[in-house]
């Protein structure tokens, strides 16, 4: 027996018109950490689903060697059967069963007659959640639980399976930090159990940290396999994109202008939590040419802040001021915002952002849609449309063959340049930007940054929340630190270090009114 | 998702005729099934493309298609609305009431039906959009409602007849305007200018695509793509003149389906209702006014369901407490075989129109053929199932070719 538990051979897969993988190998050593990363559409995805089965064998070319035998998997219990568990991005859970339904899901402990078992259940259940550190009752609906424990209920799941090589496709890229830690903590320690995994993520600094030998992929094919020791952040991000990325931050004259947008005394309470002020006597203002940052933890009310802005799409009983150039104005609706120029790009695009059933065009024109409607009856003139979203493809990069593609086939990238190429289109003067970046890779990432200074430099105003400190200390002039609701700083660029603006995102605010 | 940035490389960009002729087969199944439906009934039955049945097919399928417009667009905004059928009987009793009982003239009873049927969709409408009630629960409240306010208002007897203007909306015919021996020329004259029109159009919105630079669909395929429509239209024309010339129900019809084909597809309003459709959150963060576009999809909703009503009552001459039992499932049929999401975003007029047509057909082609009262509702079901089935494979097997 070899020391590898995987080996994946010259795996080549074909779509009609399209090589997705192209002699991909992967070899993964038995008890090791080993992680994938690659661009968004290098073909991670499509490797994962060749080996879990979701591609039956026979769709692709070259041999899969699992455990010293070659393995013809046809479906994902196939694979399941043999102890490969994959956990995708997003997640699998019933929302409304427990904790502990949820880890027994199509594999429930049966008990006399074929019917379940309760007690059984919930104290296997206890057991697995015990091991991997989730302190719930397993009795607990799975859609109260925050994301970082429900990520946990699935590694419970796969270890009620008897997992040996565990999968997970961006498992931290939902989670704050401390769920993150307590995560990667889990699989060192499943690790120790014995227990393979291979983990794709976008988050080098952690998959350096965590891996033992690290594979890059680019366009389909495998750039190489590194050895953790031998990997730098410099060098994932050259094999990634195939070039150097000498800065990760495009460079921009910092051209300040009058203030644009001020808030004073924001204060937002819970939609159906009485009482609880999720926002708290909030002031800021942005300048135009000027990109401000909203640093602050999941859960410090970022994207509560943003939304309640925006048309008080978010909260009850909002008060205090909102003065646009100098004039109070009231954005109580979204469409007084966009008429007000304010645009809000969603941290959640397939929830928020996107009409997943529609095409290029009609997403890009959704939001600025009055601009293509002629007065009255508002015929929507079709082949302006289409001139206007092939502008927006151009200029943004959006990679698809066509605007009248369905969104839902694009990568993450280039869904959130549409998203962007939307609002964009509303020719928005105040840009809030949320989460702007996420899940999308370092090469959209950089695109979506040269965009942000085009906006400022073209005297827009735009305010940018992320949970990412490098991020936002390498894009914003000016950081606010949010934390409970509250601000708890404001830092000039200049005097902004990871370390105090983290100690200032974790200030609890005495004086909650 | 990882093929796209490959797509635009190595897919060619020109559809060759013999490709594009593939694709418009595969997005234009429905229109395929027509065909086939069609043809059947007419090899089974010859009597079928006769000028007394086509005349007829129009004349008592009327209600449904003018229902499956209102009800397409209730159903691409993830909704539906179970109380058509009784809106039918209840606006058929208002107009009874106001021409048989009370004597007015015609339009008196056509308007007061439209009038109820515009509060019975303020009402619906209310409850759905402003207090956020599905609209499953409310039109299943209104369709006990409604039902019940057709009996009381008619005390659970039929009310007829209307005679006159009344009865030829739905009756009447156009027929001598301009003479013709053995045929009725107005009538050919009509389709005739019909033709002309849909072929400018054409030829109007293809000018337009080639000055914006856009791909247009080969030459040939374009000019026989007008040229099939236009044989198609003139034998039905020929045809039906050969009968009562031009239905005055056939004209209205036209009217309402070339209006509401436009609002879908062509106006700021039809692109709200696909976007609340298609992501509700997405298109509220979008400035979507979602609930007054909900508002007033339900209002048009009940509007026509008043018009379905009048064309109904003036078909049968007479209002009956029972009347349009059960045609909200024919117009949410029609709808699905049209090629509607059963959650939203997507639909389009002309499928609900030819999904409306497909169901006319297959009932009036089983009634000529003779075949049993029991046989025809589960040829319908069948159909109806076998058509959605149909419709998510295609969509499945797409998805995985994109």
């Amino acid at each position: 027996m070899t020391d590898n538990i995987l080996e994946m051979r010259s795996i080549t897969k074909k779509f009609p018109g399209v090589i997705a993988l192209d002699d991909v190998t992967l070899t993964v050593k038995r008890g090791e950490i080993h992680a994938i990363c690659g661009e968004n559409g290098a073909g991670k995805s499509t490797l994962m689903k060749v080996l879990s089965g979701v591609h039956p064998h026979g769709t692709y070319s070259g041999e899969i060697v699992y455990d010293g035998a070659e393995a013809h998997f046809n479906s994902i219990n196939d694979s399941e059967r043999q102890g490969i568990v994959i956990i995708h991005q997003e997640l699998a859970l019933s929302p409304y069963l427990s904790i502990a339904e949820n880890i027994f899901l199509g594999n429930e402990r049966r008990g006399s007659a074929r019917l379940i078992d309760w007690n059984r259940t919930n104290a296997e259940a206890a057991e697995l959640m015990r091991r991997v550190g989730l302190d719930e009752n397993p009795t607990t609906p799975v859609g109260v639980i925050g994301v970082g424990k429900q990520q946990l209920v699935e590694i419970a799941k796969a270890l009620s399976k008897s997992v040996r090589l565990l999968i997970l496709d961006e498992p931290t890229a939902a989670l704050n930090d401390n769920d993150s830690e307590h995560l990667l903590g889990l699989l060192r320690m499943l690790k120790a159990e014995g227990v393979t995994s291979i983990m794709i993520s976008h988050k080098l600094g952690e998959l350096i940290d965590i891996a033992d030998s690290i594979t890059v992929i680019r366009d389909g094919h495998t750039i190489e396999t590194m050895a953790d020791r031998d990997a730098t952040q410099d060098r994932l991000i050259r094999d990634m994109v195939g070039r150097d990325l000498s800065q990760r931050y495009p460079s921009r004259e910092h051209n300040i202008g009058a203030e644009v947008m001020r808030v004073q005394d924001w204060t937002v309470y819970h939609p159906t939590q009485p009482g609880r002020v999720m926002i708290d006597h909030v002031n800021l203002n942005v300048h135009a040419g000027e990109v401000v940052g909203i640093a602050g933890l999941m859960g410090a009310g970022r994207t509560e802040l943003a939304m309640s802005l925006f048309g008080r799409s978010y909260g009850s009983q909002i008060s205090g001021h909102v003065y646009i150039r100098g004039e109070e104005v009231r954005l109580d609706t979204v469409w007084e915002a966009i008429n007000h120029k304010v645009a809000y790009v969603s941290e959640d695009r397939k929830r928020y952002g996107l009409n997943l059933l529609a095409d290029i065009k009609t997403n890009i024109s959704s939001a600025g849609l009055k601009r293509l409607e002629s007065p009255g009856i508002g015929w929507v003139n079709e082949n302006q449309e289409m001139r206007v979203a092939e502008e927006y493809r151009a200029a943004l990069n959006i990679k698809a063959p066509s605007v009248s593609m369905g969104v839902s086939k694009l990568s993450g990238g280039n869904q959130q340049k549409v998203v962007l190429g939307k609002w964009l289109y509303t020719e928005p003067d105040i840009l809030i930007l949320d989460e702007p970046t996420r899940g999308i890779d370092v090469g959209a990432k950089y695109e979506i940054y040269t965009l942000i200074n085009d906006m400022v430099a073209r005297g827009k105003a735009v305010i940018v929340i992320s949970s990412e400190l490098p991020e936002i200390m390498g894009i914003s002039d000016r950081i606010y630190t949010l934390s409970f609701g509250a601000i708890t700083g404001e830092v000039p660029i200049e005097h902004a270090t990871a370390e105090n603006l983290m100690e200032l995102m974790t200030t609890e605010k005495e004086t909650v009114k | 998702m990882s093929l796209t940035q490959e797509l635009d490389h190595k897919v060619s960009v020109t559809p060759s005729l013999g490709r594009y002729l593939l694709d418009s087969a595969q997005k234009n199944g429905i229109l395929l099934a027509f065909a086939v439906v069609v043809i059947v009934f007419s090899v089974l039955q010859p009597m079928f493309l006769s000028p007394s049945n086509l005349t007829n097919l129009v004349l008592q399928y009327a209600y449904v298609l003018i229902l499956a417009l209102g009800m397409l667009m209730v159903i691409v905004l993830a909704q539906i609305d179970l109380s058509v059928g009784s809106v039918i009987a209840l606006t058929g009793a208002v107009a009874a009431v106001v021409c048989v009982r009370g004597g007015a003239p015609w339009w008196a009873g056509v308007l007061a039906a439209i009038g109820v049927g515009l509060l019975v969709g303020l009402w619906q409408g209310f409850w759905v959009a402003i207090v956020g009630i599905p609209g499953f629960i409310v039109s299943l409240g209104g369709m006990l409602i409604f039902r019940g306010l057709a009996q009381l208002l008619l005390d659970y007897k039929s009310l007829s007849p209307f005679g006159g203007v009344y009865y030829d909306i739905s009756n009447g015919f156009l027929n001598g305007v301009l003479g013709g021996s053995g045929f009725d020329l107005f009538t050919i004259i009509i389709f005739a200018i019909a033709v002309v029109g849909f072929a400018v159009s054409q030829w109007r919105s293809r000018m337009a695509q080639v000055k914006y630079g856009q791909k247009v669909a080969p030459l040939p395929a374009f000019i026989a793509r007008i040229v099939v429509v236009a044989v198609l239209a003139m034998a039905f024309a020929w045809q039906i003149s050969q009968n009562r010339g031009m239905p005055i129900i056939l004209i209205i019809l036209a009217v309402f389906i070339l209006i509401y084909g436009m609002v879908m597809g062509r106006t700021g309003f039809g692109r709200h209702i696909y976007a609340i459709g298609g992501n509700i959150l997405a298109a509220q963060l979008s400035g979507v006014k979602v609930k007054w576009v909900t508002f007033w999809t339900f209002v048009n909703m009940g509007f026509l369901a008043a018009v379905a009503g009048i064309v109904y009552s003036a078909r049968m001459n007479g209002a009956q407490p029972a009347a349009g039992n059960g045609f909200e499932l024919d117009a949410i049929a029609a709808c699905f075989i049209g090629g509607a999401s059963t959650t939203g975003g997507i639909g389009r007029i002309g499928g609900a129109v030819i999904g409306g047509l497909i169901m006319a057909v297959i009932s009036n082609g089983m009634q000529l053929m003779g075949v049993s009262q029991g046989v025809q509702p589960v040829v319908k079901g069948l159909i109806l199932t076998i058509a959605v089935a149909f419709d998510l494979w295609n969509r499945r097997r797409s998805v995985t070719v994109a």
